[in-house]
């Protein structure tokens, strides 16, 4: 079997006719297989939804129990129609995985969806998985992008929160994953008083701490005046009433985005915090190195650069031009 | 460096003035000298290093990285120094003190330059890497001005910011003997005559804002369009300063010789022949000549008008009221003829200011000044004493034609613009400017540059002929070099006019007929 009789790009998203499944779809399907909870990639309203236990419990609580007609967790390698699946750790959030799809004869593919290779107190860490094509995500696929250790970040933050011990510092974090790992970022960096979340947050931190994860006394970030200099919000919470209870406050943004000044300076962040839950360029060149895979297929992000590496490397590579997925989701 | 580096990301990221300020005190505070004397001057762009080129820059990264990679890297991050910055591949994090890294650059001979930055770059990490950058290129671009630095020196210790900005222009990086006067020892001497002192500057005013002012306190004089300087004898050293203190001295040898007189005086330099005023296009062709040839001299003599004196005869007259200073003026001999005083002008109330204003008797005339007649002298932009009014800018509704991705904040978005008018059936490009205050209007350009995108060129991208532009500007010269001609001064899109069809926007000879 050819390689796009496998798997292939639809409107929905990428389709394998053998097993008659989607993975990631953008939009309701019969069957999807879902690599990890962050909403581009997890949907609502799909017939049936194989995904790692973590996953399934994480789309109940954004979309209640009733998102999909029948769950199915993710375990060993399991046989859909022609094909077999199997779902390994991705490092990129709480309950992440890579889909292996096995055909009975022909190339074997692995859909990495987001992951990432950095240390990450909130996840198990990536896995390698051999394979014959390797779908990788591009979001920071240039060279300019090498990540932090996110602790030096955190020695930031810290420094400012005692350069301006009378202003609150509000860090901008996606509600799934970067918040919890920003909380337990900080934890690490010996922040051990009480950390305010805003209340899209609660559930989701409820969830990790549940799972295991210690995020230390969280307190709401609801109250008229917050008991804590460090508040932690979701993105779309800081262009909402809610930031005017805070005076004067420092804005935070935590994101691999941060890494370029302009881009900072778009969102109108003080403090730039360069943490990503995402690959960078050297991880994701040696990852492909490592891996070797006959191809590399490149869903979303900017895939112009990883290609132009892939060509100077002699890698056969092509961009899937998936669409309905953001840069850095939420 | 990684403290100076440090600073730099923070202050370019602060907004609040206050922040910034303290941001910068705590730095001054922590750091030994001379790094932090350093720091200073070049956070206030007194540090002179020879200015590396992007030239320079470009060619270190050639055989380091893959072109086209380099290439979309930079239209990604939108600044050379941070994309080579955060290309660059070592291993190193040393703390490298800013002294090292200026010896660098203000040592190092033209052919030995490429490889010592090389050499400094593979030392650092990634944000000294770019404060190396911002160092070796000149621009800083943190938003701190010189008179904010003074301030947050004058918060270290007993000096007064006044005190400071009195003794800075004789002062030399890194600045030694004043971080010792702040920290309680003995204040520096004028280390040379005819020192720069600070220029009192205006806020803008329009009349509906002078109604809340009582116009018998105030005096008011014409803006003329030149350059603002302060001329200086002091014991017979001449200087010419621009009103940020940069010597201008050498482009105008024929003023200098002109300044016959013991005192340091605030005015306009023009140029003048007899009793006329040149148009700024005059004064532009003489401005940042090394040497001056006798024809340029002859045909463009410059001129001052004086609006002020500051010290006249050994006496510092700033801190008298104006209408003291002014009695001065108009009695003082200047000694040649190449001087003359800016005259007062005749008003009652506010409407016949506006009257005056609206028919000035020269186009060398930029609108008016407006003094309160008790207002001391005060270096900086005190908000109150002085205000300018403006003229009124010109304006056309043109039609937008090409967009290119901006830099800097507007990174990432087609937000800079060439627009045109109508010439017959056809639409002539007449200038660019850049547009989008704030994000909402950048993203709606940057969505309507997307979907009526027609050709591209490279980073340029041809749009349909559908969007109007009121642009205005403050000046207008012929120019041959212009496909148009005509070249605008300080054009700016003040308004997009999303509600006018692009048949209605005007015809160049609107535009042509109003130059002067």
């Amino acid at each position: 079997m050819r390689p796009d009789q496998i798997l292939h790009p639809t409107e929905a998203g990428l389709y394998c006719p053998p097993g008659d499944f989607y993975i990631d779809p953008v939009r309701p399907v019969p069957r999807a297989l879902i690599t990890h909870g962050h909403a581009d990639h997890a949907r609502s309203g799909h017939g049936a939804v194989m995904a790692t236990q973590q996953t399934l419990d994480i789309m109940a609580i954004r979309y209640g129990a009733d998102f999909t007609a029948s769950r199915q967790p993710a375990q060993g390698v399991t046989r859909i129609g022609d094909v077999q699946v199997s779902f390994h750790p991705a490092g990129h959030i709480l309950g992440s995985a890579q889909i292996a799809v096995m055909p009975d004869r022909g190339p074997k593919i692995v859909v990495s969806g987001d992951y990432c290779r950095a240390p990450n107190p909130v996840c198990a860490p990536y896995e390698p998985v051999p394979c014959d094509i390797f779908v990788t995500e591009a979001t920071f696929g240039l060279p300019v992008f090498r990540h932090p250790d996110p602790l030096t970040e955190m020695t930031k933050l810290i420094a400012s929160m005692a350069e301006f011990p009378e202003r609150p510092h509000l860090i901008g974090a996606y509600a799934l994953g970067k918040a919890q790992r920003v909380i337990a970022l900080a934890r690490q960096a010996g922040i051990d008083g009480p950390i305010a979340i805003h209340g899209a947050l609660q559930r989701l931190c409820d969830f990790h701490v549940e799972q295991g994860i210690d995020l230390g006394p969280l307190i709401p970030a609801t109250a008229k005046s917050v008991e804590a200099q460090l508040v932690i919000g979701p993105p779309s919470a800081f262009a909402s009433p809610w930031v005017q209870r805070f005076d004067d406050p420092v804005i935070a943004f935590a994101s691999g985005w941060m890494t370029v000044r302009a881009r900072a300076r778009q969102r109108g962040v003080e403090l730039p915090l360069v943490i990503s839950d995402h690959v960078d360029w050297p991880q994701v060149t040696q990852t492909i190195l490592e891996l070797s895979p006959q191809e590399v297929w490149i869903t979303h992000g900017t895939e112009d650069g990883l290609m132009r590496w892939c060509e100077l490397q002699g890698i056969a590579s092509r961009p899937l031009r998936l669409i309905g997925y953001e840069d850095e989701p939420e | 460096m990684k403290a100076f580096a440090h600073l730099l990301e923070r202050l370019a990221f602060t907004a609040a003035r206050n922040a910034k300020l303290r941001l910068l005190r705590h730095y001054l505070q922590a750091t030994p000298d001379p790094d932090r004397g350093y720091a200073l001057a070049a956070l206030t762009g007194d540090l002179k290093l020879r200015a590396v080129t992007p030239g320079l820059l470009r060619g270190l990264m050639a055989g380091r990285v893959d072109e086209q990679l380099f290439a979309m890297s930079y239209d990604f991050v939108g600044d050379l120094a941070e994309t080579i910055a955060l290309l660059w591949e070592t291993d190193g994090d040393e703390d490298v003190p800013l002294r090292e890294a200026v010896d660098l650059l203000s040592g190092t001979g033209r052919a030995g330059l490429p490889a010592a930055i090389t050499a400094m770059l593979d030392r650092l990490g990634p944000s000294q890497r770019l404060a190396f950058l911002k160092l070796a290129t000149g621009n800083m671009r943190v938003g701190l001005s010189a008179r904010m630095a003074r301030i947050a020196l004058a918060e270290m210790g007993e000096p007064q910011v006044k005190d400071i900005e009195e003794i800075w222009h004789g002062l030399t990086p890194p600045y030694q003997p004043l971080f010792d006067w702040i920290a309680g020892g003995t204040r520096p001497e004028h280390a040379a005559l005819a020192p720069f002192r600070p220029v009192m500057l205006s806020t803008p005013v329009d009349l509906d804002q002078l109604r809340a002012f009582d116009p018998a306190l105030y005096v008011a004089e014409w803006k003329w369009d030149g350059i603002r300087v302060q001329a200086i004898n002091d014991q017979g050293t001449r200087r010419l300063y621009s009103r940020t203190g940069e010597d201008l001295g050498a482009a105008f040898p024929d003023l200098l010789e002109a300044l016959n007189f013991d005192g340091a005086v605030d005015g306009e330099l023009l140029v003048r022949r007899g009793p006329d005023v040149a148009a700024f296009g005059d004064l532009q062709k003489r401005l940042g000549r090394k040497v001056v040839g006798r024809a340029m001299l002859n045909s463009h003599p410059a001129a001052l008008r004086v609006y002020d004196l500051m010290i006249w005869q050994g006496q510092d007259l700033r801190d008298l009221p104006h209408q003291d200073r002014r009695a001065m003026l108009e009695t003082a001999d200047f000694g040649s003829d190449r001087i003359d005083i800016s005259p007062l002008l005749p008003f009652t109330t506010w409407d016949d200011l506006a009257a005056l204003r609206a028919d000035p008797p020269s186009i060398v005339i930029e609108g008016v000044m407006i003094k309160r007649r008790d207002s001391p002298y005060v270096g900086g932009r005190p908000r109150g004493p002085w205000f300018k009014w403006k003229r009124d800018p010109m304006v056309v509704d043109a039609v937008m034609l090409y967009a290119q991705r901006g830099h800097g904040k507007r990174s990432g978005f087609y937000s800079d613009f060439t627009f045109g008018l109508w010439d017959g059936e056809a639409l002539v490009p007449v200038g660019k400017a850049y547009f989008g205050f704030t994000d909402e209007e950048l993203r709606e350009l940057d969505r309507f540059v997307r979907t009526n995108t027609t050709e591209r060129f490279g980073p340029v991208r041809s749009v349909a002929p559908k969007l109007v532009l009121e642009v205005a500007f403050e000046g207008l010269n012929a120019s041959p070099r212009h496909k148009s001609g005509v070249a605008m001064r300080f054009p700016r899109i003040s308004r997009i006019r999303w509600d006018k069809p692009a048949a209605e926007a005007d015809r160049l000879e609107t535009l042509k007929d109003m130059i002067p």
